[in-house]
């Protein structure tokens, strides 16, 4: 080792080392390891690179990251439940605070008022946007929340059923069922509308019985339109004595109605997009929020942070309420093992609910929604294009058929990305009834240079217009 | 020495008393005309009925309040850049900052989990290195990235259990899984949630795992065995061979649970000592802050047998490009989106080279050598008792009960947890393992030097004595933080539950009415 002691290591200094072991009568450090069966001592150094200094590792990870292209390089229309959407600077600055970014959870409150506070205050915010009561501090993402929701109505109902539509996220789908599966609890699929994508009713009464735990869609759908059938779907729900969820993405919610709004039971979705950024994927922020009825408060999973006072009652405070839930304590009759969730990214969405107060949430739902129709309409003027593929009201992501053209999905995009453009998702093996169709997504984020970018590349592109071979 | 630590107290209102109607924090980017005449308006494009009636009753407040809002309220929080944060299990030791800033860099911050394989070879490369990296430091054949979480990687682990035994045909025959009475609550907590029945072996007068009670316990029913070495009492399992010989012949898998892999780094790895299955808590070994509760990463590792059960997608590498594989056909299903939270896993990468194989085995070493300096100078105050032999050296962490002190003069170990904050000092984890009385769990890290080792032997030693001499400072403890002490009760009683500011605001509705 060049230096004598490391940064990050103050006793590795051997002076200090030395003064410790000797008060401790102690020669080498070894002889803290001697119940240790010499046979599984390592006899080696471990097999990993030389140590770099701060700066050798920050030219090191800037020349391997460089290798990516970001949204920056190129405009991306992917979604899918993850978005790209901007990250007020004030939202950077406070999740960066040490005093929260190195804080581990609030087990002592006096303490830690600061991020009780704001867990508190983004549990409520939540349920503004929602239209619920009870919102947890966070779950890891929407898919491992649909999972608990899903296990959650289960054993308030006693009933292991849960009716979930065709048209759903793959991930999310799979991870339900690996939720679900062990607790006996069986997924059924209910059909949609061809035309407009919308749940089809009569289906949906075909499929809800005496044994459905819980009726779940999502608004807006995983393929970007709205259902519309709102209040019949949580008639059919509850009149059969089944919980009703609702998956969202918080970001319609300035525009689109609250689920609160139409009988939901419990929410669940996606926070990411409140002030967090893509990451290639993680963290996300799994929302979670449900009425405020003491049989599901007392079924839900993960922290909830309560508003108190202190003992003396002179003054308010925050601290973990309702903890007999929790695995600490309650451990194998928890209502979940969930531990260490996504608090921080939880702070993030808090500061920026504050940031855009009503207001923005309005204008940002209004905002996605005009560039998303934007798109939908010049990119729906290409011909061999159909877009989108259902007849509804859209918000954030859309459908992009490309059968008339006769070229697929995977050469489009090919061909899109060979001009500095990266397309929708792929989601003709997802659901082949719909061919060779894309989804995209448009968010605040995409100038209208952008989307009159991708117009016009589509249009060479379908244009016939091959130009050079797309090379690797 | 006390009245040094004093922390902010702002009188501060909660977010929603704050502002006024039509201020806000942030305006979005005009949408530009062209747009808006060939899109349309709002409300031809989204029906009435689907459209939100009245707007989200959040509070309105400008940027510049919502920035003091907030700061303020850090300043009333306590983390590891502040000082010493001995919560046992928890590994509260320093998160380098330059790993803020990669993290931060658009190279991970912008990109999209969908984007071309092409186009991400950067971050996949990143993420290869660290599986193979963490495989080399736990001995194991595999790493899955996924887990958000320990308990995360816990859930995945008795997956991967319970798939194994599906495949060898023994499925429905093994459903139990094996922890020991001092495990951490997420292991049968865990086990559970993936369908396992929990047998909860007690342990021995070494604080070990009760070898007799094991062989008891096991049958042909036994999924496996969820094991923490060094265990919850900071002591390594020295029959660990034993333990594991009698796991494998039963036909169980045994789990090697990593939250307190910060001991063993560099010196032993759970692979050579027979483990099948390791979660590592990215954010306690490897230096990731834990955010007040969260974004952490916990992956997995398994012995090859197993490699074939692990989600999809596998991060792969063909000697020229790297590759989502997602042709894995006897995969346990997802337990989350994408491929894991990767910009902790990216803060790892950089904590992992940072320190090199050296740094890492320096890690464990100072780490072990801290929490047994700490055993010593404790050891000297009378009233504090080192349950399980006293002798034997600890590995990264103690457990001191002071169920003396409290029979002496009232004081528990919550009094003293209270008051070390007002000495400025986070308190240890308390009534943990539950197998101790009054447990103080104390887990240094290598992060703090001698000095602050020694002011926190001697704030031990001081409140001993305020129990003594002045019980009520210790007994009304704490002063000196941003509060006195909370009512936990009124916060999870029926009557005073107040979940969130919708709640409050209609039980003050209530109280006003019934006026």
């Amino acid at each position: 080792m060049a230096s004598k002691s490391h940064p990050y290591i103050p006793n590795s200094l051997p002076e200090t080392k030395a003064e410790m072991m000797r008060e401790m009568g102690i020669k080498t450090v070894e002889e803290l390891y001697v119940d240790v069966p010499e046979k599984y001592r390592l006899k080696r150094r471990l097999n990993l690179p030389e140590r770099l200094s701060e700066l050798e590792l920050k030219r090191h990870v800037e020349r391997l990251l460089a290798k990516n292209k970001t949204c920056l390089d190129m405009p991306v229309f992917l979604g899918a439940g993850c978005w790209p959407h901007y990250v007020p600077a004030v939202v950077k600055t406070i999740v960066q605070r040490g005093e929260l970014l190195t804080s581990y959870t609030p087990y002592q409150p006096e303490i830690s008022q600061g991020m009780l506070q704001i867990l508190f205050e983004y549990q409520s915010m939540i349920c503004e946007l929602t239209g619920m009561e009870v919102a947890n501090c966070s779950m890891y993402d929407w898919a491992s929340a649909l999972g608990e929701a899903a296990r959650m109505a289960a054993r308030i109902t006693r009933r292991n059923e849960v009716v979930i539509p065709k048209i759903i996220h793959p991930e999310r789908k799979a991870t339900l069922q690996t939720y679900a599966e062990p607790a006996g609890i069986k997924i059924r699929e209910t059909a949609y509308k061809p035309e407009t994508g919308q749940l089809d009713l009569e289906d949906l009464k075909n499929k809800i019985c005496e044994k459905t735990a819980a009726v779940y869609i999502e608004n807006p759908s995983y393929l970007g339109f709205i259902e519309t059938n709102l209040e019949e779907i949580e008639t059919e729900a509850h009149a059969k004595g089944a919980l009703f969820i609702v998956g969202v993405d918080p970001t319609s919610l300035g525009v689109l109605k609250p689920p609160g709004e139409y009988g939901a039971d419990i929410v669940v979705g996606e926070g990411q997009p409140l002030g967090n950024a893509m990451n290639y994927g993680g963290p996300l922020l799994g929302i979670f929020a449900c009425r405020s009825d003491i049989r599901l408060v007392r079924q839900m999973p993960g922290r909830i942070i309560g508003m108190t006072t202190t003992v003396d009652s002179e003054r308010r405070a925050f601290c973990m309420a309702l903890q007999t839930r929790e695995q600490h304590i309650r451990r194998e009759k928890a209502t979940s093992n969930i531990c260490s969730n996504e608090s921080l990214c939880a702070v993030a969405a808090a500061v920026y609910m504050a940031l855009l107060g009503p207001e923005g949430f309005r204008e940002l739902g209004e905002t996605i929604t005009l560039k998303a129709t934007y798109a939908m309409r010049v990119l729906s003027e290409i011909s061999g294009l159909r877009v989108p593929v259902f007849n509804s009201p859209h918000f954030k992501e859309f459908t992009v058929n490309f059968d008339e053209s006769g070229l697929t999905v995977e050469k489009v995009h090919r061909e899109l990305l060979r001009r500095g453009v990266h397309g929708g998702k792929n989601v003709s093996k997802e659901f082949p009834e719909l061919g060779e169709t894309a989804l995209y997504c448009v968010t605040e984020m995409h100038s209208k240079e952008d989307i009159d970018k991708l117009a016009e590349v589509l249009g060479e592109v379908l244009g016939g217009n091959k130009g050079d071979e797309w090379k690797v | 020495m006390n009245g040094r630590f004093k922390q902010a107290s702002w009188n501060e209102p909660i977010v929603f008393e704050l502002g006024n109607a039509g201020r806000r924090g942030f305006v979005l980017p005009k949408v530009e005309e062209e747009i808006r005449r060939k899109a349309g308006s709002l409300d031809e494009l989204l029906p009435a009925e689907v459209r939100r009636a009245s707007p989200p009753r959040l509070p309105q407040l400008s940027e510049v309040e919502v920035l003091r809002h907030y700061t303020r309220l850090s300043q009333m929080n306590y983390g590891v850049d502040l000082g010493f944060y001995p919560l046992g299990s928890c590994t509260m030791k320093y998160n380098p900052k330059i790993n803020e800033v990669l993290a931060e860099l658009p190279g991970v911050a912008m990109v999209h989990p969908y984007q071309d394989e092409e186009t991400v070879q950067g971050i996949l490369e990143i993420l290869y290195r660290l599986e193979r990296w963490l495989a080399e430091i736990t001995g194991m054949h595999e790493v899955c990235l996924q887990p958000a979480a320990g308990a995360h990687g816990e859930f995945l682990g008795a997956l991967l259990m319970r798939a194994y035994h599906n495949f060898n045909g023994e499925g429905g025959k093994r459903s139990e899984i094996i922890v020991p009475d001092s495990a951490h609550g997420t292991n049968p907590a865990s086990g559970t949630m993936a369908g396992f029945k929990i047998v909860v072996v007690p342990s021995n007068s070494e604080g070990c795992v009760d070898l007799e009670a094991l062989k008891a316990a096991v049958s042909e029913r036994t999924a496996g065995l969820m094991l923490t070495n060094p265990n919850t009492l900071g002591i390594f399992e020295r029959n660990i061979e034993e333990i594991a010989e009698t796991i494998h012949s039963a036909g169980g898998l045994l789990y090697y649970d990593g939250a307190n892999l910060n001991a063993i780094l560099g010196k032993i790895r759970p692979g050579d000592m027979g483990f099948d299955i390791v979660h590592i808590n990215i954010h306690k070994t490897f230096g990731t802050p834990h955010g007040g509760g969260g974004p952490g990463a916990g992956p997995i590792g398994v012995s090859e047998k197993l490699a074939e059960f692990l989600p999809v997608p596998r991060i792969v590498y063909d000697g020229n490009r790297y590759k989502l594989d997602y042709d894995k056909p006897h995969a346990v299903g997802k337990i989350r989106s994408f491929y894991g939270n990767v910009a902790v896993l990216l803060k790892a990468y950089a904590y992992i080279l940072s320190l090199g194989a050296e740094g890492l085995k320096e890690t464990a070493e100072i780490s072990v050598l801290n929490a047994n300096y700490l055993v010593k100078k404790l050891r000297e105050i009378p009233e504090l008792s080192l349950p399980y032999d006293e002798k034997k050296p600890r590995k990264h962490e103690c457990v001191f009960g002071v169920e003396k002190l409290e029979k002496q003069t009232g004081v528990s170990a919550l009094h003293v947890a209270k008051r070390l904050l007002d000495y400025g000092f986070h308190a240890p984890t308390i009534y943990f393992p539950l197998i101790v009385k009054e447990a103080l769990m104390i887990e240094p890290t290598e992060s703090f030097e001698k000095e602050t080792l020694d002011r926190f032997a001697e704030a031990m030693r001081e409140i001993v004595k305020e129990a003594r001499e002045t019980p009520e400072k210790v007994l009304n403890a704490p002063e000196n933080t941003a509060v006195p002490r909370v009512d936990e009760v009124k916060a999870s009683h029926p009557r005073t539950m107040t979940l969130s500011w919708k709640i409050y605001q209609q039980k003050h509705d209530e109280m006003r009415k019934n006026y």
